[in-house]
């Protein structure tokens, strides 16, 4: 491995020595095709974020595909409701791997101010695993530049074996997610416990699963 | 037509879509267009039953963003509510705003000062503006210009949230309007800066048109196609510049006189033939009438105060009694049904959305075109999930 | 535009027996409406949509309004016959029969309803609003109300609102399901006594009301385990 100070040394000298784990990660973090999907308020904002003021081709992801089999990363930008709840789920299992989340704004991370609504899912998290959180109602155009940068930063320090390693590169890893039915009264099942263990204080610990569907450890 | 023939025509039933029958045997194909589809603006969802290219049958489904706005807004005080009437129409909060605010005042009998007024003009067709250009931008996305059109539009955009941002505070989601007048007052300096955005407004719409108006694959693909015919308009209450595209001259700023929009003269753009690119081309003759009354508001806006002195903030319980009120928003006649038994929080809250009820003819519209002008036709229908659903 | 009640006057004339009845509205707006008998709406919307005078050709609003069943206490005079223990002649008592007057309060139920209420304007002759109201017999099985989608196709997507939030039937109309919740939902989520699912499970909030949402959920959820 070579020292970091070399790297940059070396660099200045016009010579450029990686890594293939870096030289990867690098192609990866600068292509991120979002999906073309919007849910509410939100993405009004998430339009005007790739529109000629914020720019977001600057980062490498203008190409929205509408398509999610094309698609890298999914911004769930708005009020995900409980009817639409399992096409999000479905869509979402539908990308290729790699993908990546956003939770845009309040709606998206826990209902928002819609949140006392009958028929409002409250955090699209309780069925799928969400890496970048962006609170804000909408946020605004920096904002998602920002979650995006994170996600970049996220992608970077991703190692291509051992613990960490991204899930398609991790042949136990769950990549699909079950989705819920919309039955009676609520959807059922109300959360999926794998990606949404939820705490009940008094109540002794579950079992937890990590972002990437792992088991860890359940005292706390 | 004669009434006449109009009455039989009703009693047997015109008021149904007509029939299409299909052309060849054999089955047809149902295509569910959406609720996750580049052309349908966010959650909506269309079943089409296609016979080769052609719609015989279109079934929109509704509901995919229904978050509850009618249900919370009984459970919370009346201002309460206000916020939520931003996340409506999420592109014209201010109207929105302005809507809520105006049932509200009928139900209680409240007065707006005349310098509130104007600063619910001015910042509602600033709103209009900004709305009827997305919406073109966005209608020729889906033709197929991806990218320019919406770019010009939101650059103008972008200028106007701007002052939105600076007298508000939020760029989307205003909540600036209260039961009796505005939140915050203007500044001289805003007015300064509203009439610079305001002076380079023309010369947007002006670019505009003359990249679009006599465009040939626009024409070619926009008249005469989703013609709504003005009788049939009136019937399904169809409202805003979808209706005065079909020729019916109704503008509730002339109509109801809500404001003070009789001080103002402009006039109200209506077209021929209620196809699609008469849509087009009211949306921007209204802008162009917008910048007139934005031009003379800005001109006379008096000094004075921007609260009705008796109105009440805190502690604010309507006596018995229900008020509709209504307001021309930039999609269609916006409404807002109130009943108050007296408490705090309205008994009953009803949103009559412009968008969802202007959907109703979207079948009609459809029937008979290829799948390709389906997403054109509700393009130039103009709605926003968040009010169809609410 | 004529008064509701020159219109009523009018519906009368042009309906027989149309039984149509002035609801006053106290408020500031003076919004006065008109009840009508559901057995005879269609022709009174028809009327009103089709007289030269009135041509309310443009059916702005429906929409539902959940009235639940009170219970209204009255305060009765009734006369009762008491004994009561008199002195008689000579010390002794005696035993009477007295009509005496007592308050007693009686409790009975108003049944609820659900109404339907619909805007009307002219466009022709740009006045308005109009506003009629329908009401249910009851809340739970006679839910029946007929559409006035035949008259104005703009009441089509609304009534099926009002059927999927509310639970009105409106015979006639020619699609009625549900709009806005899925096909397999139970409930009428816009009734004054529908109650939401309990899904508040973890809730870092500022809401009150949110807040002791999930402190009820929480504590049944604790129940269930002990
Ligand atoms: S967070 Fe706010 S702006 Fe975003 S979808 Fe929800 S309500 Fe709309």
């Amino acid at each position: 491995m070579v020292d970091n100070e070399l790297k940059i040394e070396l660099g200045k000298q016009g010579i450029l020595v990686t890594t293939i784990e870096e030289l990867y990660n690098w192609g990866r973090r600068s292509s991120v095709w979002p999906m073309q999907f919007g849910l509410a308020c939100c993405a009004i904002e998430m339009i005007a974020t790739t529109m000629a003021r914020y720019d977001l081709a600057r980062f490498g992801a203008e190409v929205f595909r509408p398509s999610p089999r094309q698609a890298d990363l999914m911004i769930v930008s708005g009020t995900v409701t409980k009817k639409m709840a399992p096409q999000v789920v479905r869509l979402y299992n539908q990308m290729a791997e790699p993908k990546y989340v956003i939770a845009m704004g309040a709606c998206a991370i826990s209902g928002g101010p819609f949140k006392q609504g009958y028929n409002v899912l409250k955090g699209i998290d309780r069925y799928i695993p969400v890496d970048v959180h962006i609170p804000g109602c909408p946020p605004r155009p920096e904002a998602l530049i920002q979650a995006f940068m994170t996600l970049q930063k996220k992608i970077d320090g991703q190692p291509l074996t051992g613990e960490g390693r991204p899930r398609f590169l991790d042949a136990d890893a769950q990549c699909e997610f079950p989705v819920p039915e919309q039955g009676a009264h609520d959807l059922e099942p109300p959360s999926n416990q794998g990606v949404w263990p939820v705490e009940i204080q008094g109540v002794g610990s579950r079992e937890r699963r990590d972002i990437d569907g792992r088991q860890v450890s359940t005292d706390h | 037509m004669s009434v006449a023939e109009t009455r039989t025509e009703r009693s047997a039933g015109w008021n149904r879509p007509p029939a299409v029958e299909p052309e060849g045997e054999g089955e047809l194909l149902e295509v569910a267009m959406g609720p996750h589809h580049p052309s349908t603006h966010g959650v909506f969802r269309m079943d089409v039953s296609l016979d080769g290219e052609r719609v015989v049958r279109l079934k929109p489904v509704f509901g995919y963003l229904h978050r509850n706005h009618e249900k919370i807004a009984e459970g919370v005080a009346y201002l309460a509510s206000m916020p939520y009437t931003d996340r409506l129409d999420y592109f014209c909060s201010l109207t929105n705003n302005w809507a809520y605010a105006l049932a509200v005042e009928k139900l209680a009998g409240q007065e707006v000062p005349a310098r509130a007024e104007y600063i619910r003009v001015i910042l509602a067709e600033l709103t209009r503006i900004q709305n009827h250009a997305s919406t073109i931008g966005f209608l020729l996305q889906e033709m197929g210009a991806s990218g320019t059109p919406l770019m010009y539009a939101f650059r103008e955009r972008e200028k106007i949230l701007d002052l939105f941002e600076s007298l508000t505070g939020s760029r989307m989601m205003c909540n600036y309007m209260r039961f009796g007048g505005c939140r915050v007052d203007l500044s001289s300096a805003w007015i300064e800066a509203t009439k610079k955005v305001v002076a380079g407004l023309p010369a947007f719409v002006d670019e505009f048109e003359a990249l679009l108006t006599g465009n040939e694959i626009l024409m070619a693909r926009c008249q005469g196609v989703g013609v709504l015919k003005p009788d049939l308009a009136v019937n399904a209450g169809i409202s805003g510049p979808m209706l005065r595209a079909s020729g019916v001259n109704y503008d509730l700023r002339k109509v109801d006189h809500y404001g003070i929009y009789d001080r103002f003269q402009f006039r109200v753009p209506l077209g021929d033939h209620g196809d699609i690119y008469d849509r087009y081309m009211v949306r921007v003759l209204e802008m162009r009438e917008s910048i007139g009354i934005l031009n003379q508001a800005l001109q006379d806006i008096p000094l004075g105060p921007i609260m009705d002195a008796k109105a009440k903030l805190r502690g604010f319980r309507p006596k018995p009694g229900e008020a509709y009120g209504r307001i021309e928003a930039p999609k269609g006649e916006l409404g807002f049904y109130l009943i108050s038994d007296g408490g705090p929080n309205p008994y009953r809250y009803r949103v009559r959305p412009p968008s969802l009820i202007n959907l109703t003819v979207l079948e009609d519209m459809c029937l008979g075109h290829n799948v390709a002008d389906v997403v054109l036709i509700f393009g130039s229908v103009d709605i926003v999930l968040g009010e169809v659903d609410r | 535009m004529k008064t509701v009640e020159e219109i009523k006057a009018a519906i009368e004339a042009a309906v027989p027996g149309a039984g149509v009845t002035v609801v006053l509205n106290p408020s500031p707006s003076a919004q006065h409406s008109l009840r009508l008998e559901p057995a005879h709406a269609l022709a009174v919307a028809a009327f009103l949509r089709d007289d030269p005078e009135l041509a309310f050709d443009y059916l702005s609003n429906v929409t539902g309004v959940d009235w639940l069943d009170k219970e209204i206490a009255e305060k009765v005079k009734v006369t009762r016959q008491v004994t009561k223990t008199v002195d008689g002649p000579e010390g002794t008592k005696l035993e009477q029969v007295v009509d005496e007057i007592v308050e007693e309060t009686r409790k009975h139920v108003e049944p609820g309803s659900l109404e339907a209420v619909y805007h009307l304007y002219s466009v022709a002759l740009r006045h308005g609003p109009l506003v009629l109201r329908m009401r249910t017999v009851n809340r739970t099985d006679k839910v029946e109300l007929p559409s006035l989608t035949p008259v104005w196709r703009a009441a089509e997507l609304q009534e099926r609102e009002v059927f999927d939030l509310y639970g009105i039937v409106f015979t006639g109309h020619p699609d009625l399901r549900r709009i806005l919740m899925w096909d397999e939902f139970k409930d009428y989520p816009m009734r004054k006594d529908y109650v939401e699912p309990d899904d508040y499970e973890y809730e870092p909030t500022a809401h009150d009301a949110v807040l002791k949402r999930a402190q009820e959920h929480r504590s049944r959820e604790q129940g269930s385990r002990d």
